[in-house]
């Protein structure tokens, strides 16, 4: 495109660091590569519609949550026709919600931990050691995160159904089944992003440690485990967020009292009338806890992608 | 003799490490696909359920019954085959367009950019139930904004289509999956960018190279391994989605928007024939690695080619 090549700035000003946050600088004397106007306008529009697109259910959810039945029931409105914090009182009655929610916590949580935990010792050997069968290892690991939920959603049921009947251990139907069930879900990202994080804490560290008299766990906690702090947390991040939005097998491997919020929050919508302004109110309650805690974690998350995964 | 068992456990330890990773995914997710594909070959119904060994075998009965377009299982089958198809290309295809537009575009610094990408990044964070059943909401017939904007407010169209029954269903299923996804894809060129060294554009346009043959000659080039891994990463992922379609419509797809896994759900569970829904997953799943295997050796010959 020679005619946005043209209009570039001729390269006289002397180079500057273009981060070096010098934004009266930079006006003064433009960078060599300072984006050209028709390259802001398209910014600014492009942009500008995503982030409608983006937040348009947002302030669906947020603007329903606060409308009196008779609004939502009706013909759309931008607006509510009255404020009411009533839906946000009565969704605890029309379900059980507290209960799905401590499940939701229990499952997701637990599931979290472990997975972590587990993720934190496969990582460290990935990345410290050479052993035979590591890349069919790491292979077989990633492969799964192909494979249809469907295929073995199936014969998993039947498992925990079988070792139900035959041991008497519930894992059909029981919290435990589903944690044991989420946190494989995460397990191969979590490996695979933290040996990324792992490599990049130098092994001068690690032999330092052993110097110290530190044994091979040792320096993994004393050691490795802090310096990769940032990916721990935003392997648990990931990890408790898909354990928390997960439909599939929440649908089938639960039962009353073990109900989930996924499946839980479909409650709103079966009776005869659906309260969509208790609907809303809802999803804006359960998704709080792990959009705050993403948006605030979400830096690591890039962090952790830029330092293993993506090279 | 006595340093013998000291480097055995030198030698066993990084296996020690993986044995806990190891044995969680042999049982979740290794030991249930083999018995998945056993399941496949036999009769099992729900007569079978408690005690499933006892089933009879089928042979390739549930696999000839899933194959056979002339009949009413095999023909929906396929349908919902092309269905997916058709859906995921487009949505893997929309999501990468904006989640690397949204990337380039926030890859300067100015001002507001950390929150547009904390923006953007809201709908990967929400968890998919509450945002589906919110775009359930908006595409509701009477009471939605779709329809309030389209047709109250723009009068572009003559009465309030429905959009989560009929043909329209394909459409907003697509709308909520990009809505839903692309946020990954823009989380992950925003990681990629930050590894391309700004040099690069700055002795670019000192060569008088504007915006545009910037991004042609160094950002999508640095992209491509990159691209290569997330294309198909989001493919699979589409291709596999339940979640969406499941919230989205309920439990029973409308016929336009009536996704594989969805369909082979429905197939087991509302019949409770699991040899049959066995066959389909392992086709589905045959499928995929086909796919897999032909996308990688095809992308890697082109990389190295364009290396070359």
């Amino acid at each position: 495109m020679p005619d946005l090549a043209a209009r570039t700035p001729p390269p006289t000003a002397p180079r500057r660091s273009p981060t070096a946050g010098g934004r009266p600088a930079a006006a003064r004397r433009r960078s060599p590569n300072a984006p050209p106007r028709s390259f802001l306008w398209a910014r600014r529009i492009f942009l500008t519609a995503l982030t409608g697109f983006v937040l348009l259910p947002v302030y669906v959810m947020l603007s329903s949550s606060l409308k009196p039945l008779s609004d939502v029931s009706g013909a759309f409105h931008w607006l509510p026709s009255e404020l009411t914090v009533r839906p946000y009182l009565d969704i605890w009655r029309t379900v059980p919600l507290v209960r799905y929610f401590t499940n939701s916590l229990i499952v997701a949580g637990s599931a979290t931990v472990c997975s972590v935990v587990i993720a934190v010792f496969a990582a460290y050997a990935v990345s410290r050691y050479r052993f035979r069968g590591k890349r069919l290892f790491t292979v077989t690991v990633l492969s799964t995160q192909m494979f249809p939920g469907i295929l073995f959603l199936l014969p998993l049921f039947l498992i925990y159904v079988n070792v139900g009947n035959a041991t008497g251990l519930a894992l059909y139907g029981s919290r435990g089944g589903l944690i044991l069930t989420y946190l494989t879900f995460s397990l191969p990202f979590s490996i695979w992003m933290l040996a990324g994080y792992f490599a990049s804490v130098p092994r001068e560290l690690d032999e330092a440690a052993y110097v110290d008299g530190c044994g091979a766990l040792g320096a993994l906690f004393r050691i490795v485990v802090p310096a990769a702090l940032p990916g721990i947390v935003a392997v648990a991040v990931y990890a408790f967020m898909t354990a928390w939005g997960e439909v599939l097998f929440a649908s089938v491997m639960t039962n009353d009292t073990t109900r989930t919020l996924s499946v839980g929050l479909q409650g709103y919508s079966t009776q005869n009338d659906v309260y969509w302004n208790q609907v809303m109110a809802a999803s804006l309650v359960v998704s709080v806890p792990v959009v705050a805690g993403f948006l605030l974690l979400q830096r690591y998350l890039v962090a952790g992608l830029t330092a293993g995964a993506v090279k | 003799m006595r340093r013998l068992p000291v480097r055995l456990r030198r030698a066993g330890l990084p296996y020690l490490l993986l044995l806990p990773a190891l044995l969680l995914e042999l049982l979740v997710h290794l030991v249930p696909m083999v018995i998945g594909v056993t399941m496949s070959f036999k009769e099992l119904t729900h007569l079978f359920l408690g005690n499933w060994g006892a089933a009879p075998w089928k042979a390739l009965g549930n696999y000839r019954i899933s194959v056979d377009v002339n009949a009413p299982v095999g023909a929906a089958l396929l349908h919902s085959f092309w269905v997916t198809c058709v859906f995921s290309v487009l949505a893997v295809g929309l999501c990468w367009l904006l989640g690397t537009a949204a990337a380039v575009f926030l890859q300067e610094d100015f001002r507001g950019r950390g929150l547009l990408r904390a923006v953007f990044l809201t709908p990967y964070a929400l968890p998919v139930y509450a945002a589906v059943i919110t775009w359930a909401f908006m595409f509701q017939r009477d009471n939605g904004l779709v329809n309030h904007v389209l047709h109250d407010q723009l009068r572009l169209t003559d009465g309030r289509p429905f959009w989560l029954l009929g043909d329209n269903s394909f459409y907003a299923l697509l709308v909520v999956a990009v809505w839903k996804t692309w946020p990954f894809a823009f989380l992950v060129v925003m990681a990629a960018l930050q590894n391309i060294p700004r040099d690069l554009y700055e002795a670019a346009a000192l060569d008088g190279a504007g915006r545009l043959r910037q991004l042609r000659r160094i950002t999508l080039p640095s992209l491509r391994p990159v691209n290569q891994v997330l294309v198909l990463v989001l493919f699979l992922w589409t291709f596999n989605d339940f979640n969406t379609p499941y919230v989205l419509f309920g439990k029973a797809a409308p016929e336009a928007a009536d996704l594989l896994s969805v369909h082979i759900y429905q197939a087991s569970f509302a019949t409770w024939n699991f040899g049959t829904g066995s066959a389909m997953s392992v086709l589905l799943l045959l499928f995929l690695l086909v796919v897999t295997a032909g996308y990688l050796l095809a992308t890697s010959r082109g990389r190295k080619r364009a290396d070359a």
